[in-house]
């Protein structure tokens, strides 16, 4: 909880704290309560990989909640796996995390997912089905995204007039951006991280470019509209969950966490909130209260209510559930236009 | 003599051994793993010591050099993988050997222009390329980039690790006591008197420099085989001063000191972990006191056999 993604792994146990306090209330899970053992790592990876070892073999743990980044995920899993007790990844979306093995498990999308997402949003709901596609060649997310998009979107009928590349850290993205236009896309999807993505919005807008911008959760930044201006505005993406999202479970949920808290739950403290409740959930129908029977009972998990969605485990161990799709409206705000299932 | 020495070398390598088997036998995997965390520890600190403590200059990169020992070697064992043998033990011994030394030829191309300054120079200097090594690690897709290396051969075990504890021990020793040693001692504690002695400065601290990175590069090639994982966010800047740490506490310039400050720098965040959130807040706490109480750390310049050798005599 503390270190350069210090504010996730607070998010994070917030929600966690919150979902086992109401089970504990309701009695807990066949009559015994769940005791909650919370180290901090420092965001460091060979202290997540000493804290699991700790968690596993002196506390006697027998589930793990964490990590939020993918590489700590993928570390601490390794012990997971060695010592066969299930692990439940928040927030790690790299497909990576749960290949470490059959005890590693995650409650939030990949990667690739959001890229089908966006090219089904762009031709029902938008009904565009013209695309070019600005992808950053040097991230393993936004390749992952690029590809999905354009499997789907030519599988529906779409067309996908450009295929370009930049390299995260560049600045300008002018010719690249030249040849896109000569194509006269409708939608333009960059999947990206905020930073570039501010700059190829204004750009394009410069060189007078008025296709739709879409792009992934790495538009998920306060930072985008600072640094992307009026340009952004009007492009959409995608996200794991909206406090805007008028369903009343999100709606007790954020109504609840406010309470506790006295903040608007992040992204973060809802998938904290729901890798905690499909815990639960697993343990509640597991034969044992053992590991291994736990692990079973996890792998089963299907149609579960979570506040992100209902969320059914694959046998890649990864969550099958919705994603929702946000509008950028103005500076910092961006609005709930939909929810889009898998 | 010779058949003496060996006979110790082997006596320690059976304790050694069978210690491990003992431990893996009785001993919580936690503990374990503590244990070996600490003796990755001593062998940074007595590193380090050899620049900072012995030959007086002040190094702020040493992560940057365990960098290179750690990516180098599991280059070798999980990327390129030639054959099997480099999943044995005696292929990752190489390994990490062959990391060591693309540390000290690290040391060596980092040295040469930097250690011709002095003082807050040097170590801004070497903070810096510790930070590019980082950075450059960073940036390799091939080996993980920022999403880190996973899989390594998990061989380095308490065995391995003690093994080559002792011999920094051994080799630091000795060449401290050897003209090498006193020679570097010299510059240390005056530069202008050990150069009109004609001892060739840049010459020795050099020589200081690379036997230092050379073994922070072999620390760095245990804990990747321990670990199983690395990631450039296993060598920040953090891990440096920490390194700066062990061997303030234990008392710059003593060999012993290095190794109690490896030990306590390791073990006390680990002893904190009770306090949960405010671990680190008790932690620099208690170096402050420590500080304050002993400035000249544990043992000052001194080894811990003279310190209790002098207390006999008087």
């Amino acid at each position: 909880m503390t270190g350069s993604e210090s504010t996730f792994g607070v998010s994070t146990h917030k929600g966690i704290l919150m979902a086992l306090d109401e089970v504990n209330k309701a009695g807990g899970v066949k009559g015994k309560k769940i005791q909650l053992k919370n180290y901090d790592d420092q965001g460091q990876a060979s202290e997540a990989v000493t804290i699991v070892t700790k968690l596993i073999t002196q506390d006697k743990v027998s589930l793990l909640l964490g990590e939020v980044a993918s590489s700590r995920s993928i570390a601490a899993g390794a012990v997971a796996q060695q010592y066969k007790v299930p692990m439940v990844s928040p927030s790690s979306t790299n497909p990576k995390v749960t290949q470490v093995g059959d005890y590693i498990f995650r409650v939030c999308f990949i990667d690739p997912f959001q890229g089908s997402v966006m090219a089904r949003f762009a031709i029902n709901n938008l009904k565009l089905k013209k695309a070019a596609v600005f992808r950053d060649i040097k991230a393993d997310y936004s390749v992952g995204l690029a590809n999905f998009f354009v499997d789907e979107y030519k599988k529906m009928g779409g067309e996908v007039v450009a295929d370009v590349s930049y390299a995260s850290g560049d600045m300008d993205f002018k010719s690249q951006l030249t040849s896109i236009k000569g194509k006269n896309p409708d939608v333009l999807f960059v999947p990206g991280y905020y930073t570039e993505v501010g700059l190829v919005a204004r750009q394009a807008r410069e060189l007078g470019l008025k296709a739709v911008l879409l792009g992934g959760d790495g538009w998920d930044s306060e930072k985008l509209t600072e640094i992307g201006g009026d340009a952004v505005v009007g492009g959409y993406f995608s996200n794991h969950y909206s406090h805007e999202d008028q369903s009343p479970v999100v709606q007790n949920f954020v109504a609840q966490f406010k309470a506790r808290y006295g903040e608007v739950p992040s992204g973060l403290a809802a998938q904290g909130y729901d890798a905690a409740m499909v815990a639960v959930d697993a343990m509640k129908r597991a034969s044992e209260l053992s590991p291994k029977a736990f692990r079973e009972a996890l792998a089963q998990t299907k149609n579960f209510q979570g506040v992100t969605g209902m969320i059914t485990i694959n046998e890649e161990r990864n969550a099958v559930k919705p994603a929702v799709v946000l509008k950028v409206v103005g500076p910092q705000k961006f609005s709930y236009v939909t929810t889009i299932n898998p | 003599m010779k058949v003496f020495q060996s006979a110790i070398l082997i006596a320690v390598v059976g304790i050694l051994y069978s210690v491990n088997y003992l431990l893996e036998d009785m001993v919580n995997p936690y503990v374990i793993r503590v244990i070996v965390n600490c003796g990755i520890g001593m062998i940074l600190a007595m590193s380090l010591n050899l620049v900072n403590g012995c030959a007086g200059q002040f190094s702020l990169g040493h992560a940057g050099f365990m960098a290179v020992g750690a990516y180098t070697s599991a280059t070798l064992t999980t990327v390129l993988a030639l054959s099997p043998f480099f999943k044995t033990d005696v292929g990752v011994g190489c390994a990490i050997v062959t990391g060591g030394v693309a540390a000290a030829l690290a040391g060596y191309l980092v040295g040469l222009p930097s250690l011709r300054l002095k003082g807050d120079y040097l170590a801004i200097v070497t903070l810096g390329f510790g930070e590019i090594i980082r950075i450059i690690f960073l940036n390799i897709e091939d080996v993980g980039g920022a999403r880190g290396l996973p899989g390594i051969p998990p061989r380095a075990n308490f065995f391995w690790v003690y093994l080559w504890v002792v011999i920094t021990f051994m080799a630091l020793l000795r060449l401290l006591r050897s003209s090498y040693g006193r020679a570097i001692l010299s510059v240390r504690e005056n530069e202008i008197a050990a150069e009109s002695m004609g001892v060739d400065i840049s010459k020795y601290k050099i020589v200081a420099f690379v036997v230092s990175s050379f073994f922070a590069g072999i620390a760095g090639g245990l804990f990747a085989h321990f670990q199983s994982f690395i990631d450039p966010n296993s060598f920040v800047f953090n891990k440096s001063v920490e390194a700066v740490i062990m061997v303030v506490m234990g008392g710059m310039g003593s060999l012993s000191g290095a190794i109690f400050g490896g030990i306590i720098v390791t073990l006390l965040p680990e002893l904190l972990r009770v306090f949960e959130q405010y671990r680190m807040v008790i932690f620099p706490l208690i170096l402050i006191i420590l500080m304050l109480v002993r400035p000249m750390g544990l043992f000052g310049h001194k080894e811990i056999w003279e310190l209790f050798k002098k207390k006999a005599s008087s």
